[in-house]
């Protein structure tokens, strides 16, 4: 049984519809992302799941029994707040053993208890500083800290890595996979940075205006993205019309390039998603379509090319480089080629993607 | 050149703002009764004071007035100021406009009203009417100075608290309490301190034998003022002057101890 459901979930701000018959569930000890840009609700949802918002209409259901309209303070939840919200004049030790305290845990207890919590969090010895003096990471892990110390069943994190810089922020994603798997609770996750999702995550859920456009692993939103939406979000991507000839071909800027995807039917228009990184890059006329390089930038592991080929600006990253103007092919292996449903009418609107 | 031009301006202002103060100080010292001679030094203004039994008074109703004015006004200010930040946008600029009109109003059209509004519902004019018109006047204050900390509460932090558990009450006692403190206690000073200058409306909602410091000066003006009022005076610059040395030490030193951890 899953450990918490949301049912048809809708919730509006003056007229503006942030959910709309949202369903989620989540199960036991599962690390689960929401994954959007700003304003696709996905944080509404962490809010309504924490007891700060009511929805509309819908039910939230936590291990089956209905706590849609239950108090914040009488949750097995806790939250980790994006501006980390300690409280200011308390200090460290004061701050985790809040919720201790509340439910009136002894004294041996909480002390014992802060200092676990503290060692989890790679800050030993922290208990009688002030908020002030500690470094934005050290503060969000003291949030961290502050939640996890009280054993909820679920930990709702939203967007707690946002105000840390880039190195930080990837050792934090260390740390909050080992923690997870240390407690053993489950964690759910809100964040805009796709890289955050994917490396830290079980199940990514992508949502863009209230809705769903995907739900799956890592691997999964990656590597087999279900619209244009999903992957434009997740990486750098080629999407491209094509028309779907039959089962394992499909026709892109003219060419036919073999697939494995079937079951679209026939002269289907579809689009087509092509990971920059699965872009072979041959001499001309080795490869399927023709074309020449407009742009390259060297970013790191690799180079950033822009290839001009069949009337379409192709992105490709290669360790080799490839000076602008030279003449080169393209090829594509069949299993690197994505095919995707063009969108629904209805969710035409939902696939906008605003930054 | 420059710099003397800027010493001697400087002096100049410095000269206006104080000079009334120090000469009243001068004269409370002066054993004679005459504003025009020094007669010689000496206490005994201030030895008539004490023993004066009306000033005693005025100066207890002034302080005790100013006090419980001070506490009712802050706690039905932050009790406001609650409920305001709670409201949409929309609703609170509504309010805090209305809370404003109070403060701009002419202190005589204020005392007027409240003196009326006491005879019409039949309370007759004593200690407890100019209790209750300060406190009306100190609300607004009350609110103008704490509603800002409510509006930079550190973000979420009254959330933060109910998630791990604290009910509303024990979250804004424990946590949103201690945050808008500084603006409570700014509040809580400016209305002591507006209580304690008022005189219009204080004139005008006060019974028969109620006097607080002002009106007592201003009745004893008809009569000529004695230099006991000049040490009365004296001591009450005094005295703010100590708490305005104490608040600023204390503040400083919060200040530098909180440069010094970051």
């Amino acid at each position: 049984m899953a450990l918490i459901e949301l049912l048809d979930i809708s919730k509006s701000f003056e007229g503006e519809t942030v959910l709309d018959e949202f369903n989620l569930k989540i199960k036991e000890n599962e690390f689960i992302t929401l994954l959007g840009p700003s304003g696709c609700g996905k944080t509404t949802t962490l809010r309504i799941l924490g007891g700060f918002e009511t929805p509309d209409t819908g039910k939230v259901l936590f291990q089956g029994q209905d706590i849609t309209n239950l108090a914040p303070n009488k949750r097995q939840i806790n939250t980790v707040f994006q501006k980390y919200a300690l409280f200011p004049n308390m200090n460290i030790a004061d701050n985790i053993a809040f919720g201790l305290k509340i439910s009136g845990k002894s004294k041996e207890y909480i002390k014992d208890k802060v200092k676990y919590a503290l060692k989890l969090v790679n800050l030993n010895g922290y208990e009688k500083r002030s908020v002030d003096s500690l470094s934005g990471g050290q503060q969000q892990r003291i949030a961290i800290a502050r939640a996890i110390v009280n054993e909820p069943r679920v930990l709702l994190l939203d967007e707690p890595l946002g105000a840390l810089d880039l190195k930080l922020r990837q050792e934090m994603q260390y740390e909050l996979i080992r923690l997870k798997n240390e407690l053993g609770i489950t964690f759910l996750y809100v964040t805009h940075d796709q890289e955050e999702a994917l490396t830290m995550s079980d199940k990514v859920v992508v949502m863009n205006q209230g809705y769903i456009q995907q739900m799956g692993t890592p691997e999964e939103i990656y590597n087999e993205p279900e619209n244009a939406f999903v992957a434009a979000f997740i990486g750098d991507s080629n999407i491209i019309d094509g028309i779907m000839m039959e089962d394992r071909m499909v026709k892109i800027c003219g060419q036919v390039f073999p697939c494995i995807d079937e079951g679209f039917g026939k002269k289907k228009p579809v689009d087509v998603v092509i990971r920059p990184e699965d872009i072979i890059i041959g001499k001309p006329g080795s490869g399927i379509l023709d074309g020449v390089v407009t742009s390259n930038v060297f970013i790191g592991v690799h180079y950033e090319m822009c290839i001009e080929a069949g009337g379409f600006e192709w992105l490709a990253q290669n360790t080799v480089s490839y000076p602008v103007g030279t003449a080169v092919s393209i090829d594509v292996a069949p299993e690197n080629i994505q095919i995707m449903n063009k969108p629904q009418s209805e969710d035409e609107e939902a696939l906008a993607l605003d930054e | 050149m420059k710099k003397t031009f800027k010493g001697i301006y400087l002096a100049i202002i410095i000269l206006f703002l104080y000079m009334p103060i120090v000469t009243l100080m001068v004269l409370s010292f002066n054993e004679g009764k005459t504003m025009n001679a020094w007669v010689g030094f000496s206490l005994k203004w201030y030895k008539e004071m004490f023993e004066n039994r009306i000033i005693m008074e005025a100066l207890t109703n002034t302080l005790t007035i100013a006090f419980w004015a001070a506490t009712v006004a802050t706690i039905v200010g932050v009790t406001a100021c609650i409920g305001l930040n709670a409201m949409k946008e929309k609703h609170r600029s509504v309010f805090m406009g209305l809370n404003n009109i109070p403060l701009l109003n002419a202190d005589i059209v204020t005392g007027i009203s409240l003196m009326l509004s006491f005879l019409l519902f039949g309370i007759s004019l004593n200690y407890g009417t100019v209790l209750f018109a300060h406190i009306t006047f100190c609300i607004p204050y009350v609110i103008l100075s704490v509603m800002p900390k409510f509006r930079q509460l550190e973000n979420h932090t009254y959330e933060a608290a109910l998630d791990l558990g604290a009910s509303p009450a024990y979250a804004f006692f424990k946590v949103v309490l201690p945050d808008i403190m500084p603006g409570i206690i700014s509040g809580f000073l400016l209305s002591f301190t507006m209580s304690v200058d008022d005189f219009v409306i204080t004139h005008f909602t006060r019974g028969v034998g109620i006097n607080t410091i002002s009106t007592l000066i201003y009745s004893q003006v008809r009569v000529g003022i004695r230099p006991t009022l000049y040490a009365l005076s004296t001591i009450i610059f005094v005295a703010v002057l100590i708490v305005l040395i104490i608040v600023n030490v204390i503040s400083n030193k919060k200040e530098e101890t909180r440069h010094e951890k970051n």
